[in-house]
């Protein structure tokens, strides 16, 4: 019994460490944000998202810099820096969850999936459900997604003079490429 | 037996979390920044300080609108209601070139002045390497008052209505709230008030910003002007310019409130011929506003 137990424990370490060696990776993924209200339209974009994908275990993670999102408006990205998600205080934002539904992501075909897992933003991690795409395609993996935040959710502070001015819904699009570690 | 399993589902949920966090953690901590991207920005709010022009310029296809108004002295008593009775102005407009280069002209309505500006900057400070953002400004002033008699108005050829100002813009972000300046000044008048008086001084113009919030800040900055250059303004001892400011900042938008003893706001004008003094009360009252427009949409990120 007991080494039944043990070879299972065993088992599942190896698990762990057999699905680490073959992640998906990238360092160019994107990720861009909008705000649409009738007084302005806002919107950032990064193309240097990090992020990791264990096909194994269905894990995956996103990190990216804030400095990183490029917008129309260069003092947009400074107020964006300074007053709003305060990126020297917070310098990165953080995605990690589990995505589920049926996929077999050794097989190429296009798999729509659930995705949990906690949003850290601006100091403040909050749990993040949504849905999104992934496509396999020549050992590559084409992850999209869209979403809704709000920035009062993780106290993102917006004074009255420029309330009408940003959504109170973001909408958040993220798309990502990735390949097979080696 | 039971608590075999347990410490089995225990341990394997650990190492669920544990993979989890580690894939976090793989990528997180090699997050770096890409070229370019450590720039630090918004070293100042504004344009100017008060008086001296700033570091900061405006981005490349964005043009800024400046109004500077200064009432007259607040010693003047009720009667002028504390100065609010005057009122100088300057209006100018500032655009980006590139995110390095930026013109700039205005036009004050002391002694009918216009001027304009050259703004280059050299250094960026950097998060990682850079400590200190330089820029190279030179700025021209003309004045075009006319002088009530008219053979002393046409001897006073254009040559002697012309000042030129060549700056060097030394600033450093310490923190998210505290930035300095520091501006080696040299100025060139082509008429000083008397014989006695060069027509090249130095002086040498420091200002700093400390943000209270988000978007608020007081401001100051003083001009030192080197002794023994100019003596006089219109026969009038000369002080140096000390000036302070309040920032208020919403969306497009920069408030200065600002109090001073120069009245003008030209680098030639408010450096060496600054007549009023602190020590008198001959201080004004004044504001900056500053409106920006995006002309051209300025960078895109590239997208998949």
């Amino acid at each position: 019994m007991y080494l039944r137990v043990c070879f299972i424990f065993l088992l599942s370490v190896c698990f762990f460490y057999k699905s680490n060696a073959q992640n998906y990776i990238t360092k160019t993924g994107f990720i861009g944000f909008y705000s649409k209200t009738p007084f302005e339209d806002i919107q950032g974009e990064n193309n240097q998202v990090y992020a990791v994908l264990d096909p194994s275990s269905h894990h995956l993670a996103f990190a990216v810099l804030l400095k990183g999102f490029i917008f129309p408006k260069e003092l947009m990205q400074v107020h964006f820096n300074e007053n709003y998600v305060e990126s020297d205080k917070y310098p990165k934002a953080t995605f990690s969850g589990i995505c589920s539904g049926d996929m077999e992501l050794s097989k190429d075909g296009i798999y729509q999936v659930a995705i949990k897992g906690d949003l850290s933003l601006h100091g403040v991690t909050k749990t993040l459900e949504t849905t999104a795409q992934l496509e396999v395609k020549n050992g590559k993996i084409l992850g999209t997604s869209t979403f809704k935040i709000k920035p009062e959710d993780y106290q993102i502070t917006i004074p009255g003079v420029v309330r009408e001015k940003i959504a109170k819904d973001i909408n958040v699009k993220v798309q990502i490429t990735w390949t097979r570690t080696t | 037996m039971r608590k075999i399993y347990f410490l089995l589902i225990f341990s394997t949920l650990y190492f669920q979390v544990k993979a989890q966090d580690s894939l976090l953690r793989s990528i997180s901590d090699s997050l770096s920044a890409a070229p370019g991207t450590d720039l630090v920005k918004g070293t100042f709010k504004a344009l100017y300080i008060v008086n001296m022009k700033t570091i900061e310029a405006p981005a490349a296809g964005a043009l800024n609108f400046e109004i500077q108004h200064r009432f007259g002295t607040i010693n003047q008593g009720a009667y002028h209601l504390w100065g609010l009775d005057f009122a100088t102005l300057r209006l100018g407009l500032d655009y980006g070139i590139t995110d390095r280069l930026s013109v700039g002209i205005g036009r004050s309505s002391v002694l009918e002045t216009f001027d304009g500006y050259v703004k280059y900057k050299l250094l960026r400070q950097t998060e990682t390497g850079m400590p200190i953002s330089v820029g190279l400004l030179g700025t021209t002033s003309y004045f075009t008052d006319k002088i009530s008699d008219p053979k002393l108005d046409s001897a006073f050829k254009s040559e002697y209505r012309l000042a030129y100002t060549a700056q060097i813009q030394i600033a450093r972000k310490f923190s998210s709230r505290f930035s300095i300046q520091l501006t080696p000044t040299f100025i060139h008048y082509n008429l000083v008030d008397s014989t006695i008086d060069h027509n090249n001084v130095f002086a040498l113009a420091a200002g700093g910003r400390f943000k209270i919030t988000k978007r608020m800040a007081i401001t100051a900055e003083y001009n030192y002007l080197f002794p023994n250059q100019l003596n006089s303004y219109n026969g009038l001892p000369l002080h140096n310019a000390l000036s302070f400011g309040w920032d208020i900042e919403t969306g497009g938008h920069v408030f200065q409130l600002v109090f001073t003893n120069a009245q003008t706001m030209n680098e030639p004008q408010y450096i060496g011929q600054t007549t009023g003094s602190w020590g008198n009360g001959d201080v004004y009252f004044g504001f900056n506003i500053s409106r920006i427009f995006n002309l051209k949409p300025h960078n895109k990120a590239k997208t998949l």
